[in-house]
């Protein structure tokens, strides 16, 4: 160091070479760190391109663009002569039907059912174990319930063709054994859990000042969890349905394995149903790579990706919002 | 810890030097109808000459058939012939259209449920029923029930073969259940009263299997009536080359054609070729 | 309405929710029930030390067993460092409102909720046909080695798949950390780099395994990623390279489930692979929810 006279100005302390290299060392982490956080929007970009790209074809291939246009996937097709027209998929023919229809109602239907089911049982189980469980009791109930979201969908799906298939059919006396009814049973089973461990977050995050007041006011508990918590995390509810509902279109296996996978377009919740998922997973196995009929199932995969894109958008923006109103209104 | 990193990078260096057809080393890839029926033969061949080693795969018939139009594997198993389109690859990339050799043939049964009264019906029949045209077994000689109709994936090779022989290249009804396997139609049709379903005949327990009427006659699909072609509905299994076949690809399918081979065939639930 | 039948309602509804949380409870010991009645009897030593036999009518799962392991494993090799790293971005290095750590976080949120069966498409439209073709035409392959279904390809769309499971329980175990432990570090001059590496990952250790075990759980519970990726029907032979194809106990008991040849005859056989399998995700997922209780205790406490 050189001493400096008082009138010049005071210089940066240059650091030592060692102290440089340390600081160059953590800047090049730092980089490499960021660099790396990267991957997950990459992943995600990535994905859709990659999707997306097989599906290209339907839209520059002059043979699949007549094979499959969008009017034939949407609008009604005459499919025998002298009959009216209708929606049918039967991708593998000579006169390939690639009506997208069948498999909308499809998944539409299985994914309803198991909304009804799962809406109530996951809202109302959070409800018990955030509002009225004994403490010892919800610690031991969030983890079983937890345990369910860790049973992998295949086994569910065997579940539901095994035993709930058989079950289900005597109890409603249906015609088929594979059904919308089984195929949204089994997947209530997979977005119970879903909807129950956000809903509870949800319920949880409400301060307990919320309740204290209600509780002072003179209402009872229930009165108190119904019409003050529960409204207080009704956004953080709603994005919970909303990321069951993402689970329920997008979950393949116990789909293909119980519905029956039958293309039907009928409003009947006893017939058998095919739905977009499972439409990929039966039929990707066997198809002629770059055919129309591949790209076709690549462009539902598409589908699939945006569908469930736009969800998590809203469920992500709804969570926020709720957790910024209760922990503002807490501060 | 820094050495052990090391080392379980070399080894994943070691695995990652890829899976190259070796000397002495047979592929055959394709169809998971044929797996089963190859995975014996390969098993019998082996014990017989230890020096080769016969790998089975299975994927489907379009993956076995498209790796053998990249040049991954020696032979292809196919549960229905090469389509044209893949015949244009094959001829591309190695300027041949390949060589098929039926090794098997398979029996393609309908069944119905075993309580069901109806014992044969005609070829016409049952396109009524998979049209969607004849919906009520008393139709065709059974009880007053609507008839509940199950169907291969259209990935399957059996699909195929209903739809070209039996429905005359139409469409199938669209209430049509179609069920992954044949393993889950039998299941299904042993359980459904008024079920009707098809597959390999090499699946049929559990459920009653339909004699096909042909004028005045019926036929079962048994291993005589396959053979000879009175039971009309049989398909055969190929092996798919992209040349004559010599070494030791020929040393194994002059076994799978020989006696000691079609027995495996017989054992396994299909119908000998030979 | 009288205070007393206020009460009554509220204890009727509140009993409501209560069965609503028993039901659920139940349907997983009914699950649990039914594979473990089934299966138990026939899951023998030698069922799960050897191949399948008989056309997959006898014989044991050791291939699938094994193929589940080694995709997992490799799985893990690949999700855990860029999970573990994006974390600590998230955490220690972005700045607060940085809008870059904004955009992850909702990328891995999204990423959370797509489809399993479009990670298969992914992988096949990506790991397959871009990256194993680019690389057999950069190795100049005259036929295909990577550009087919193979176990690393499979790992690596797994990996992708469960890559936000591991960055939320790691974000999740930092915040468990104490700020005074990295002030102290700091404070003794270590750099931002030492102090990660020698008092913030071992504090966080706990929930990061947490997260590798939850990725392992998952991971090894997931068909549809794998269907066009690697998996294969029938494969007695076990993978000895990266682009081998392999058996895997999810694939294994859709195809038992629906596919056998002899549904009476492979219905023990079936069950005892679910309960293999479940068995597994089960004991995978319990070590997590113990480590990660542990910790959000720790957490509560250190927030304080």
């Amino acid at each position: 160091m050189q001493e400096q006279s008082l009138a010049s100005p005071v210089p940066v302390p240059t650091l030592s070479a060692a102290a440089r290299r340390r600081q160059l060392k953590e800047k090049v982490i730092a980089g490499l760190v960021t660099a790396v956080a990267f991957t997950g929007i990459a992943a995600l970009i990535l994905i859709l391109i990659f999707v997306a790209k097989e599906a290209l074809g339907l839209f520059t291939d002059p043979h699949a663009r007549q094979e499959a246009s969008l009017s034939k996937m949407f609008l009604p097709q005459v499919t025998r002569p002298g009959r009216p027209a209708t929606f049918v998929w039967q991708p593998v023919s000579s006169v390939p039907k690639v009506s997208m229809i069948p498999l909308f109602i499809g998944t539409l239907k299985t994914t309803l059912v198991s909304m009804f089911v799962a809406v109530p049982l996951g809202v109302f189980g959070a409800l018990f174990a955030a509002e009225f469980a004994p403490r010892r009791l919800r610690e031991v109930l969030k983890p079983t319930i937890e345990l369910l979201a860790g049973i992998p969908s295949v086994v569910l799906g065997f579940f539901a063709l095994m035993v709930m298939a058989s079950f289900v059919q005597d109890l409603f006396g249906l015609e088929s054994r594979l059904n919308a009814v089984v195929a949204g049973l089994g997947l209530a089973l997979a977005i119970v859990p879903v909807i129950f461990t956000v809903s509870e977050d949800a319920l949880t995050a409400v301060p307990r000042s919320y309740r204290e007041a209600s509780l002072a006011l003179g209402a009872t508990p229930w009165e108190t969890a119904w019409k003050v918590v529960l409204p207080a995390a009704a956004p953080g509810i709603l994005a919970a349905c909303v990321l069951g509902f993402g689970r329920a279109i997008g979950e393949t296996m116990i789909v293909l394995m119980a519905s029956g996978n039958a293309a039907i377009v009928s409003a009947r919740l006893g017939d058998s149903v095919r739905s977009l998922s499972a439409t990929i997973a039966a039929e990707m196995g066997e198809v002629v790579v770059g055919s129309p009929h591949y790209s076709l199932l690549f462009f539902i995969g598409v589908e699939l990706f945006a569908f469930t894109f736009v969800l998590n958008m809203f469920a992500t923006s709804w969570t926020r919002k709720v957790m910024k109103r209760l922990t503002g209104g807490a501060g | 810890m820094k050495k052990t990193l090391l080392s379980s990078l070399t080894a994943l260096v070691a695995l990652a030097t890829p899976l190259a057809a070796q000397a002495g080393t047979l592929t055959v890839k394709g169809s998971d109808t044929m797996v089963i029926l190859v995975q014996r033969w390969a098993e019998e061949f082996m014990k017989k000459n230890p020096g080769t080693k016969v790998q089975v795969t299975g994927g489907g018939s379009g993956t076995g058939l498209s790796a053998l139009q990249n040049g991954t594997t020696d032979i292809a198993m196919s549960s229905r012939e090469m389509k044209e389109a893949e015949q244009e690859k094959l001829r591309a990339r190695f300027s041949t259209t390949g060589v098929e050799i039926p090794v098997a043939k398979d029996g393609v049964t309908f069944y119905v449920n075993e309580t069901n009264p109806v014992t044969a019906l005609t070829v016409e029949q049952l396109k009524g029923i998979y049209l969607g045209d004849t919906t009520n077994w008393k139709d065709v000689g059974g009880p007053a029930a609507n008839i509940v109709l199950y169907s291969r994936e259209n990935s399957s090779g059996t699909y195929s073969f209903v739809k070209d022989n039996v429905l005359g290249g139409d469409d199938y009804a669209a209430n049509a259940q179609t069920l992954p396997g044949t393993a889950a139609v039998v299941n299904a049709v042993a359980k459904e009263k008024n079920g009707i379903g098809y597959g390999g005949a090499a699946y049929a327990k559990g459920v009653k299997e339909l004699k096909i009427k042909k004028g005045s006659e019926e036929f079962a699909p048994t291993a005589d009536n396959v053979k000879s072609g009175k039971y009309p509905l049989s398909r055969n299994l190929f092996f798919y080359l992209r040349n004559k076949p010599s070494g030791e690809a020929k040393a194994f399918i002059d076994f799978t054609l020989s006696p000691e081979g079609q027995a495996v065939v017989t054992k396994v639930g299909y119908f000998p070729v030979k | 309405m009288k205070h007393t039948t206020r009460k009554a309602v509220g204890l009727a509804l509140t009993s409501l929710t209560g069965l609503a949380a028993f039901v659920i409870v139940a349907v997983i010991a009914i699950i649990l029930l039914d594979v473990v009645r089934g299966g138990a009897a026939n899951v023998s030593w030698a069922f799960l030390t050897q191949p399948p036999t008989d056309g997959m009518m006898g014989g044991g799962i050791f291939p699938a067993i094994f193929g589940t392991a080694a995709l997992t494993l490799l799985m893990t090799l690949a999700v855990m460092p860029v999970g573990v790293l994006t974390a600590l971005y998230l955490h220690e290095y972005a700045p607060p409102d940085s809008r870059m750590a904004r955009w992850v976080r909702v990328a891995v949120a999204n990423l959370a909720g797509v489809p399993s069966v479009v990670f298969g498409l992914f992988g096949l439209g990506f790991f397959i046909l871009f990256v194993g073709k680019g690389l057999d035409r950069a190795l100049g392959y005259e036929e295909m080695h990577w550009a087919q279904p193979g176990i690393l390809w499979a790992a690596l769309t797994l990996a992708v798949l469960t890559l936000p499971v591991v960055i939320v329980s790691t974000e999740e175990a930092l915040r468990a950390v104490p700020l005074d432990h990295r002030t102290a570090s700091l404070a003794l001059g270590a750099t931002q780099s030492q102090t990660l590496v020698r008092v913030v990952l071992p504090g966080a250790l706990p929930g990061i395994l947490t997260g590798a075990v939850l990725a392992i759980s998952r991971g090894a519970g997931e068909v549809a990623p794998i269907l066009f990726t690697g998996a294969a029907y029938f494969l007695p032979d076990l993978p000895t390279h990266l682009n081998s194809q392999f058996m895997h106990l999810g694939y294994h008991t859709y195809v038992l489930a629906t596919q056998s040849p002899d549904v009476e005859a492979t219905r023990p056989l079936l069950y005892a692979t679910v309960l293999v399998l479940l068995m597994l995700t089960f004991a995978l997922n319990l070590v997590a929810v113990i480590i990660r209780s542990r910790t959000r205790r720790k957490a509560a406490s250190a927030g304080h």
